[in-house]
């Protein structure tokens, strides 16, 4: 008996009940179908958080001031040093794999022109900030290189802010209040919309050192580091942390990197997969018991044809084949009837918000259809071996 | 051909052993066309199933042809079935979502023949039942008459040594089963061994010879001449209705 032979006897088996076969196909189909569609949004999540994280620059190395560990005695130290521009300065000097730094100053100001206010985030810091987050313009330039430390009292505006303070005239040249201070607009960001969180659509720039007075700070925020290639990363971090450290006396610094973030988000999502997986097997158990609720139907209707098929010299092996065939025939036609189920809806999502790069990853979509293939198997098994152990005279009497 | 020494089969329903077949003795030669008769009960079917390898005896010899069979295990006893036995059965036992010419594929399917192969000995078999037109016909679409000359054809496309037939014209009307009977008488002519079991007498006599069973011992023998006057001496004279001829015996 090949294979063809066996497998064309099950599936006319199969076909012969169509709204059984149906259900059980179903069953499987609803498993399978969860797996590719809550798998495509997972890695859908995935590639929208690496697509921002990669919008906002990339090989980006972040120096904060203060560790993250408990260190030093309590009443001595413990206060961590600023972390200035000349730390910025030395860093870009002395680390050969930076592309740029950028030091961040930080804050929240209202900015006026004429009777129109508005509150925003401040951003002091130089033109190299632009280049490492990639943040394109709309009109005029970006901060100037203020490698003398005036303080020009020159701002950029996000495109919302200088929306709303100037509706569709042009801003460039105009004067603007912020804080305190009166600031000319030199340029205006193209918009951005919120990147991790970050609105820059709602920010002002301005230079580094003219924030730092505004804010009466001595500290930076952050420094901002972009490396030439990714494999300089690690090295690079590693470089800074000691340059710091030399130039503090003691490691009063976290230096991380923005794949660490990153890495971050992809543990949440892994978290979430295995919670998906959990999901997809016992909703795959219960197509297989299911499957196996209908084979051991199947195996008691057709008793009289398991002792007709002994009688006409077909072997335990070959009756255990022929009802395995038709569980596995079963779980198959419901995991590809799922996988189309579950592609049609990614479609329809991806259709309705274009913004999530929803598509099912190959390795979900071969393992949900390997393990429906499985469940035939497991949950076949119990039937079949009862149909093989019928007896021959007993089953042809329908006993 | 068939060579049964001491034969019992017992079976054991709840905590009572019943004796379905006791001490037969009996030899059949190949070609011979032979008549197994009984009351319900009588223990027939059991037999016959014992002949086709289906059942095990309790205690006993069995020859079938120069190798004792009786005792075989499971996978010998469906390799005999395959290619030595072909059952004809009072219910055709025809899987009803096979064409006809499928139904008689079944048995070469196990056997590892070919699908062309398969296909064309099949055809040959139901043209020889006079049934080549209606291969492609699902049981469903068949006439009882016709439903039986398929598994006619099922039964004997392996080439059988023995075909075994329990009440064949048991569900039929008597013109069909008349003609079932000829195809039966044919097939015998033609050197194929013949056991069937039967409660009718007229179908009884066309056999070479008759066994009659009663509570599972053989009572009589006798050649098909004579079946008329054992059957009234050994069943008729002590209850005339114990054979209800709907009564499948099973």
């Amino acid at each position: 008996m090949t294979a063809a032979d066996l497998l064309g006897f099950s599936f006319c088996a199969v076909v012969g009940h169509r709204l059984r076969t149906l259900l059980s196909l179903l069953g499987v189909a609803i498993g399978v179908g969860a797996v590719v569609v809550l798998t495509a949004l997972t890695e859908g999540a995935r590639t929208y958080v690496s697509e921002q994280f990669a919008s906002l620059g990339t090989n980006l190395v972040i120096v904060v001031p203060g560790r993250t560990e408990t260190t030093g005695i309590p009443g001595l130290g413990g206060t961590p040093n600023d972390l200035t521009l000349d730390d910025a300065v030395a860093v870009a000097r002395a680390v050969p794999s930076i592309r740029r730094v950028a030091p961040i100053a930080m804050g929240t100001e209202s900015v006026s022109h004429g009777d129109r206010t508005r509150q925003v985030a401040l951003i002091g810091t130089t033109p190299e900030y632009r280049l490492a987050r990639q943040l394109p313009l709309a009109l005029g330039d970006f901060l100037p290189d203020d490698a003398e430390r005036r303080g020009t009292p020159v701002a950029v505006l996000g495109a919302n802010l200088a929306g709303e303070l100037f509706d569709r005239r042009n801003p460039l040249g105009e004067v603007v209040r912020v804080g305190g201070w009166r600031m000319r607009v030199i340029g205006v960001l193209a918009p951005q919309g919120t990147k991790l969180g970050v609105d820059f659509d709602e920010t002002v720039f301005v230079p580094v050192v003219t924030a730092m007075r505004m804010l009466n700070r001595q500290s930076l925020f952050r420094i901002l580091v972009e490396v030439n290639a990714h494999q300089d990363l690690d090295r690079a971090r590693e470089e800074i942390r000691r340059i710091v450290t030399l130039r503090h006396g003691e490691e009063d610094v976290t230096v991380i990197t923005q794949d660490a973030v990153l890495t971050t988000f992809g543990s949440i999502l892994d978290v979430l997969t295995i919670g998906l997986v959990a999901i997809a097997t016992i909703s795959l158990t219960v197509a297989g018991l299911g499957i196996m609720n209908v084979m051991l139907v199947s195996v008691s209707e057709r008793t009289r044809e398991i002792g007709l098929l002994r009688a006409l010299g077909a072997g335990r092996g070959q009756v255990l084949a022929a009802f395995l065939a038709e569980a596995v025939l079963l779980s198959t036609g419901g995991g590809l009837l799922g996988l189309a189920l579950g592609w049609m809806l990614v479609r329809l999502l991806v259709h309705l918000y274009p913004a999530l790069p929803a598509s099912p990853p190959g390795w979900a979509v071969a393992a949900a259809l390997l393990v429906a293939v499985a469940v035939g198997v497991v949950f076949g098994l119990l039937p079949a071996r009862r149909a093989t152990r019928l007896d021959p005279v007993s089953a042809l009497s329908g006993r | 051909m068939i060579r049964l020494e001491g034969i019992s089969r017992t079976y054991q329903v709840g905590d009572r052993p019943v004796h379905a077949l006791q001490g037969i003795d009996e030899v059949v030669t190949a070609g011979e066309h032979v008549a197994i008769m009984g009351a319900s009960g009588s223990g027939k079917s059991t037999l016959l199933n014992l002949i086709g390898c289906l059942d095990r005896p309790t205690a006993g010899r069995y020859w079938l042809g120069d190798r004792e069979v009786g005792l075989l295990g499971d996978s010998e006893r469906t390799l005999i079935r395959r290619h030595r036995i072909g059952f004809v059965f009072q219910s055709f036992h025809l899987v009803a979502r096979l064409t006809a010419v499928e139904n008689v594929e079944l048995p070469m399917t196990f056997g590892g023949v070919g699908p062309r192969e398969r296909r064309r000995r099949a055809q040959e078999a139901l043209a020889a039942v006079g049934l080549a037109e209606r291969a492609d016909h699902l049981p469903d679409q068949l006439s009882g008459g016709e439903r039986q000359r398929a598994a006619i054809a099922r039964a004997t496309v392996m080439a059988p040594a023995i075909l075994l037939a329990d009440e064949p014209t048991g569900n039929l009307d008597t013109r069909s089963g008349g003609a079932i009977l000829d195809l039966l008488q044919r097939l015998n002519d033609g050197g194929l061994t013949l056991v069937v079991v039967t409660h009718d007498p007229s179908i009884a006599r066309r056999a070479d010879r008759v066994i009659v069973l009663r509570d599972g011992r053989i009572v009589a023998r006798a050649a098909a001449t004579d079946v008329g006057r054992v059957l009234s001496e050994i069943l008729g004279a002590e209850s005339p209705g114990a054979d209800d001829p709907a009564e499948d015996d099973q």
